[in-house]
């Protein structure tokens, strides 16, 4: 048992720390550690950044001109790119549509589909969810009906995160009605220029746009956009749903939000000191900090065993639980660090280049939003609920 | 032992119930905080001329009770409609200050509907009452004030700020604090006016050498009276609190008994079930914590202090659970904008973010237990 990195591994931290130093603009740092709201540019301009290194794709394969990195080294980048406010990786082209062109696309999809995700040709967006199917994703009832050389989609998406800035979506739609419900359901490539498709913007709690709902009306699809074969997308999108879930502890973040509530709760004064002195507070931040030790170290077992050649399964589940669970409780104790300036909402102090100041601390508004907005964490990419029917059943066997 | 309503206190909330039911909709009471006020003044005026503001305060003062329950009575209908109106600030505040330093004519202004706010809070107290900093100095037979207040709820709807200031002392010290009052359209006053999280608005307020209407009650005696004024707020937001609560409890039943996955209603999973249950508990220990609060306002000062900060704190505990289990339990539709339980949710969690939080109240606790 060793606890430390590798000698190759601290090197490797070390070239991505000078990497960033060198080449993450300050301005998107600053974005990104004040709070402030992100525009699609913002993401694009990181992208880039990352491309040229070879940096984009990092859970690409060599074969795929990725770097090559196994879990651990992908671990130790997200760890620190997380640590130097960098802006994140948008995962819907990178993360989630490559790997699933990578195993079940065809020759022409990949050679078309995965330069322009790396080069940001197109945006993807997910479509997955609908109104009736959340926790349930096998009833979705998007219909889309082949007739001669296309596809002709109808029906409703929702929750789709960054959609308004989507070139293109990829959609688990349903082609047949028989059998199981998992069984007529099939992966489907949309352009979102194509006639009949709407983009609805949905304000969550803390105010923002960041999701969507997406609508197809007689939208006609070239066949050649199936990827896999037809009723094939529920083995997919399962293959999908575990990449979804190599970052999904979420420890960069959870440290991250620990040294920024930690900063606040030194700036911050309650009753003549500094909150962080205040002996209520402390013990809870010192509660959840022990929860993220161990929870790191979890995560860490997982990677190190994914990184031998074992395919993560139900751990994952774990892993999402614990982890959103943690975020959250930082997320709570930020939002109370800042007291009464929880209650201002000015959205306009977020933009970039606002002339509209802030009211009280610039990293209150933040941290509240940031508490609503991260209500998601457990909601999204499989409930904690579902997460614990997956637990119950695949490792414990009840 | 007796854990019902009076006859007065029952009509008033059953009125209260139907009025709010038919005025202060979702829908409406989006539309208002939109608003320029934040809050909708139809609705502002048809609860003076029920009566409301009236209930909150003493006969003396021209009003018909001010006593905790009929303050818990209005604000648990308050909450459970989702209003948004200034009647803590107004009603509770600065019209129950004035009333303690017999100024019948502004109270009876303030019952009638005439807004007012108490400006209070500055950037540097959180949650400490004694914490003033901003200083009154007298010039020309008259009062100046110089300073900062922050987060002083619908102030910029006010057309009178009751504002506190020292005469003396120092910024923690519970002496030498003093109340003034101050027209809207004062020289020297500045407001910057916003939008609140969970709706209505607050303004931070700038006084720069602010000459004041009237000092209201005994020089550098106004800390007792502040206290006793945010023990009622507290007691009426903490109702409030409540309120929103049960209304929170409804919306999330009747979507456990509509959503449907996997064939089945969700509220048929006992998962689930049993933490709505868990809810359902920590809501009935709401509604007890109101009625300990309610049921000593008139007690001495140490047992009045003490229930405050135990209901304070236990609503603060039993908010976020409540806010956050309906939020999960409704999936993401819970964290959309559009549909009401958001509303109330975040309602409901920045009630945490007045008059002290859960930790505030759990260390004054324990300091007023320990005396």
């Amino acid at each position: 048992m060793d606890l430390s990195y590798t000698d190759d591994q601290i090197a490797f931290r070390d070239e991505v720390r000078a990497f960033l130093a060198e080449k993450l603009p300050r301005r998107l740092e600053d974005k990104v550690r004040t709070g402030k709201r992100l525009e699609k540019a913002d993401y694009e301009e990181w992208h880039a950044i990352l491309n040229e290194r070879g940096w984009l794709g990092v859970t690409w394969p060599e074969s795929f001109g990725g770097p090559g990195w196994d879990a651990v080294e992908r671990h130790i980048f997200e760890e620190e790119t997380t640590r130097a406010h960098a802006p994140r990786i948008v995962p819907f082209g990178i993360n989630m549509l490559a790997p699933v062109l990578m195993t079940f696309g065809s020759t022409a999809q990949q050679d078309h589909y995965l330069p322009r995700i790396l080069d940001g040709t197109d945006w993807w967006c997910q479509g997955y969810s609908e109104p009736g199917a959340g926790s349930d994703l096998a009833s979705l009832k998007t219909t889309a009906e082949r007739k001669g050389d296309s596809y002709v989609v109808n029906g409703q998406k929702t929750w789709t995160t960054l959609g308004q800035y989507a070139d293109k979506i990829f959609c688990l739609v349903r082609t047949s009605k028989e059998g199981k419900p998992q069984a007529g359901i099939s992966f489907l490539l949309i352009d979102m220029d194509s006639p009949g498709v709407e983009v609805r913007p949905i304000v969550l709690i803390d105010g923002e746009a960041e999701v969507n709902e997406v609508w197809f009306d007689n939208v006609e699809v070239p066949a050649e956009n199936l990827v896999g074969e037809e009723n094939q997308g529920w083995t997919i999108a399962k293959y999908l749903l575990t990449h979804e879930r190599t970052n999904i502890a979420g420890v960069g973040f959870a440290r991250a939000g620990l040294e920024n509530l930690r900063r606040i709760a030194g700036l911050e004064r309650a009753g003549g000191r500094p909150l962080i002195e205040n002996p209520i507070f402390a013990a809870k931040m010192a509660q959840v900090e022990i929860d993220l030790m161990a929870m790191a170290t979890t995560n860490l077992r997982t990677l190190a065993a994914a990184a031998a050649g074992q395919a993560p399964g139900a751990e994952s589940s774990m892993l999402k639980i614990k982890g959103t669970v943690i975020r959250q409780e930082i997320n709570a104790l930020t939002r109370q660090a800042v007291g009464p300036y929880a209650l201002p909402f000015v959205s306009e102090a977020l933009d970039e280049g606002s002339n509209v100041e802030p009211v009280g601390p610039d990293y209150a508004m933040p941290a509240t939003q940031t508490y609503f907005n991260n209500r998601k964490l457990s909601i999204y990419g499989g409930s904690n609920e579902v997460q614990r029917q997956i637990i119950t059943k695949a490792i414990l066997e009840l | 032992m007796n854990f019902e309503l009076t006859d007065e206190r029952r009509m008033l909330s059953d009125s209260l119930r139907r009025y709010l039911g038919d005025t202060a909709s979702h829908e409406a009471t989006a539309k208002a905080t939109e608003g320029e006020t934040g809050f909708d003044p139809g609705l502002w005026s048809g609860l003076s001329e029920m009566g409301v503001i009236g209930a909150l305060l003493p006969e003396d003062a021209g009003g018909f009770g001010g006593a905790g329950f009929d303050i818990s009575v209005v604000f648990e209908e308050i909450g459970r409609a989702g209003a948004v109106v200034p009647l803590i600030e107004s009603g509770v505040l600065a019209a129950g200050l004035l009333a303690e330093f017999g100024e019948t004519e502004a109270a009876e202004a303030a019952i009638a509907g005439t807004v007012l706010t108490l400006a209070h809070a500055e950037p540097g107290s959180r949650y400490t009452l004694e914490h003033v900093e901003t200083r009154a100095e007298q010039h020309d037979g008259g009062w100046r004030l110089s300073g900062r207040k922050s987060v002083v709820g619908f102030a910029a709807a006010a057309e009178t700020l009751i504002v506190s200031a020292r005469t003396g002392g120092e910024a923690a010290d519970t002496d030498g604090i003093s109340l003034f009052r101050v027209p809207a359209e004062a020289e020297g006053l500045t407001l910057r006016d916003y939008p609140m999280n969970g709706g209505g608005r607050a303004a931070e307020v700038a006084l720069d050498g602010v000459p004041a209407e009237a000092l209201i009650g005994p020089e550098g005696g106004a800390f007792d009276a502040l206290e006793r004024a945010h023990a009622r707020a507290t007691c009426a937001l903490s109702a409030e609190a409540l309120g929103l609560m049960e209304t929170i409890r409804a919306l999330t039943v009747d979507y456990l008994r509509g959503r449907k996955q996997f064939g089945q209603p969700i509220g048929k999973f006992q998962a689930l079930q049993h933490r709505m249950a868990d809810v359902l508990i920590e809501i009935e220990q709401a509604r007890s914590a109101v009625i300990n609060l309610a049921g000593h306002l008139g007690a001495d000062r140490a047992e009045r202090e003490r229930h405050v900060s135990a209901t304070k704190n236990l609503i603060g505990r039993a908010g976020r659970l409540v806010a956050e289990e309906a939020i999960q339990m409704h999936g993401g539709i819970g964290m959309t904008q559009e549909y009401a339980l958001g509303h109330f949710a975040k309602r409901l969690i920045m009630v945490d973010h007045r008059f002290g939080d859960a930790d505030h109240h759990l260390e004054r606790f324990i300091r007023l237990s320990a005396a």
